[in-house]
């Protein structure tokens, strides 16, 4: 989960790292509040996950609480790189001196965790390793032994801080460090690191991301996800356990297992180039044990998207048996009909694996018109995006 | 002889009394595994019927190689106890440790994998968030289903679970030799790399799966290998051609970020080493079928 920047000032004002006074603001009176409560010259940020915003127009100085209130009416409501503005932040300003660059995150290849650090910060950290490498350290840190004075002070020496900077530096990294463990973080960059005009070190940006898998550990994390943004198809599937990630297209994907799920993605794709262009509609893994319920749940939420025109249900029986499959889909689509759904687009069933050929019989003597069974999935992907072509 | 599991193996079972462990405990006694024990210390001790086959439960892992002389175990406790369990099979030296569990936090598998490379690497950890590694016919220590294919002389490395058994049942009257499932956690004990590493030095393998999917760079580096030092014919394929940036997909890794990882860009870099790269998962078995009827 990725963070705004107003969540990443507060996780870090939380560990007690330094960063600018500030709040947030959905409304503008809400930014006049903020900006009284600051007093004086005030920052006005656009929150949105994406970079570039300055350029936007999304960041504005503001001489007080009424030039606070004209700007955030300006900024909210603003559409940055297809990102609507729904909220901003509101903090003192900065008097900045220098500007560095310093982040934690996650170093698949190596499996470990990476260090990177320059005196070179405030613009692309990716542009200032291409052009100038050896202004940018990278150091991997030993997930057991973390970040000590004595490791942040080598990270600090072979950066070249200026020695009027190191120590607060060093406190930074190993404060910053903790945060990154303590929050189950996978990266925590900040840039620029600046150095004010009174020699203070400030962390005036903040890009984190969190892991997910460690939300059992962080149950305030939850309040961090921005409901406002979810797709809201992802949002009652997520409600009912289901691996489920919206896309635009017309042929709902239903399978079990993530790479199959990815795999079956693509081969659709590939047939809708055949067939009108249609494209899968959405990701749906519905895991190892299919059962009725399962199913029925997971149609539910992909027949409720209406740029669904056609269905495929692609189940390679593992551990799970075909047979089961088969019934879980007979059984979900009368569950349905008692729900009071009125099901009326096509499903295109491909099932293979654990007794398949009895699977393949419970589909064809359920004798639904709505259900195609295709045996192979190129087949299945075929016949799915042709349906999908011809109901658009 | 197959890579790293074989008929010899002795397989102990982390979490083998819930409800995960003993219903895949059973499943791999079904399919010939010698499974020896398990491992749960508060119920040390007891024995626990499979089916006519009572297993013992030891304390830790270490009691139990020292009984039985397991050589491999496989992990099934929930995500909160992974670290511990992986940490305690990496301190009894156990050859080859099996991580089922999905959902580990990512810094947990940073910390075992760095705790085992300080240890000097004595067990190969496969995983975590993987079906495990299964030797058609000689043993299966995980959850792949046993009986989609046999034994023959194909090696499959795979980031994701079902993508391998639809392999598997493709080249089904063909087998293979070992199949091993590394997961698609960002973090993993065992890569591409070693994988196919393992099957260059197999006798009993002639040709090699690969299959990956979008996020990291694992098959990037893994095409760098191949180039130097495999001399067997490869075909791979990846999945998530069509994924959106930014969107997580399914698997903690598979997410696109900026212009890395990409499928094009795995394709690309395999296909520039020779590598024949299949656009579906039944092109892909038909690359390899092609190359097993040649040869």
């Amino acid at each position: 989960m990725d963070l705004y920047e107003y969540q990443g000032r507060d996780l870090f004002e939380r560990h007690g790292l330094p960063v600018l006074a500030g709040g947030v603001a959905t409304t503008p009176e809400e930014a006049r509040a903020i900006a009284e409560r600051l007093g004086g010259r005030v920052v006005v940020k656009a929150q949105v996950k994406v970079g570039g915003r300055g350029k936007a127009g999304g960041v504005k100085l503001a001489e007080g609480p009424d030039e606070a209130v004209a700007r955030a009416t300006d900024i909210l409501g603003m559409d940055i790189k297809g990102h609507t503005v729904h909220k901003v932040m509101i903090t003192v300003t900065a008097d900045v001196a220098e500007e560095y660059y310093f982040s934690y995150l996650l170093d698949r290849a190596n499996r470990t965790f990476l260090c990177i650090a320059s005196v070179a910060g405030g613009m692309d950290i990716e542009q200032v390793a291409a052009e100038t490498p050896d202004r940018v350290v990278k150091a991997p840190i030993d997930a057991n032994v973390g970040v000590d004075e004595a490791k942040a002070r080598e990270i600090v020496s072979a950066a070249g801080f200026p020695a009027e900077v190191a120590e607060q530096v060093v406190e930074v990294a190993v404060g910053l460090w903790q945060a990154f463990v303590a929050e189950d973080a996978t990266l925590v960059e900040v840039n620029p690191l600046a150095k004010n005009g009174d020699g203070r070190m400030l962390l005036l940006d903040a890009k984190i991301t969190l892991d997910e898998n460690a939300a059992f550990r962080h149950p305030d994390h939850e309040a961090l996800v921005d409901q406002a943004s979810v797709d809201p198809l992802e949002q009652a599937a997520k409600e009912k356990d289901l691996n489920y990630v919206k896309l635009d297209g017309e042929v709902g994907i239903i399978g079990n297992g993530a790479g199959l799920v990815m795999s079956t993605l693509d081969v659709v794709a590939y047939a809708g180039e055949r067939h009108g262009n249609v494209k899968p509609a959405n990701f749906l893994d519905i895991g190892g044990g299919a059962s009725a319920a399962v199913m029925a749940n997971g149609l539910e939420i992909v027949l409720s998207d209406p740029s669904v025109k056609s269905v495929f249900v692609n189940v390679f029986g593992g551990i799970t048996a075909c047979d089961a499959v088969a019934n879980g889909i007979v059984q979900a689509l009368a569950l349905l009909e008692q729900r009071g759904e009125q099901v009326t687009k096509p499903l295109v069933v491909r099932l293979d694996g654990n007794n398949a050929e009895a699977g393949r019989a419970i589909l064809d003597d359920a004798n639904n018109p709505l259900i195609q069974r295709v045996d192979t999935m190129d087949g299945a992907a075929e016949r799915a995006a042709e349906l999908a072509a011809a109901g658009v | 002889m197959a890579i790293w599991l074989t008929k010899d193996s002795k397989v102990i079972v982390q979490g083998m009394t819930g409800s995960e462990g003993s219903k895949h405990t059973r499943r791999m006694l079904a399919a010939g595994t010698n499974v020896v024990g398990g491992v749960n210390p508060r119920k040390a001790g007891q024995k626990v019927d499979f089916d006519g086959t009572e297993l013992p439960v030891f304390a830790s892992v270490a009691d139990a190689m020292a009984e039985t002389g397991a050589d491999v175990t496989v992990i099934f406790v929930p995500p909160q106890f992974t670290k511990a369990a992986v940490v305690e099979a990496i301190d009894a030296a156990i050859p080859l440790a099996v991580v089922i569990t999905e959902g580990v936090p990512v810094h947990d598998t940073a910390a075992f994998w760095a705790y085992n490379l300080a240890q000097g690497e004595r067990t190969r950890i496969i995983g975590p968030n993987c079906p495990g590694i299964a030797s058609p016919g000689a043993s299966n220590a995980g959850i792949i289903p046993a009986d989609i294919t046999g034994s023959g002389r194909i090696g499959l490395v795979s980031k994701s679970g079902t993508l391998t058994y639809q392999m598997m049942y493709e080249l089904r009257d063909i087998g293979f030799s070992t199949c091993v499932g590394i997961g698609g956690d960002p973090i993993i004990g065992t890569t591409h790399i070693d994988a196919l590493k393992a099957f260059e030095a197999d006798p009993e393998t002639d040709a090699i799966v690969m299959i990956g999917e979008i996020g990291g760079d694992a098959e990037e580096r893994a095409a760098e290998f191949i180039k130097a030092n495999v001399t067997k014919p490869v075909v791979g394929y990846i999945a998530g051609f069509t994924a959106p940036p930014g969107k997580t997909m399914g698997h903690a890794g598979a997410i696109i970020s900026g212009s890395a990882g990409t499928a094009e860009a795995k394709q690309a870099a395999l296909e520039a080493v020779g590598v024949k790269v299949g656009k579906t998962p039944t092109e892909t078995a038909r690359l390899m079928r092609e190359i097993m009827s040649g040869s």
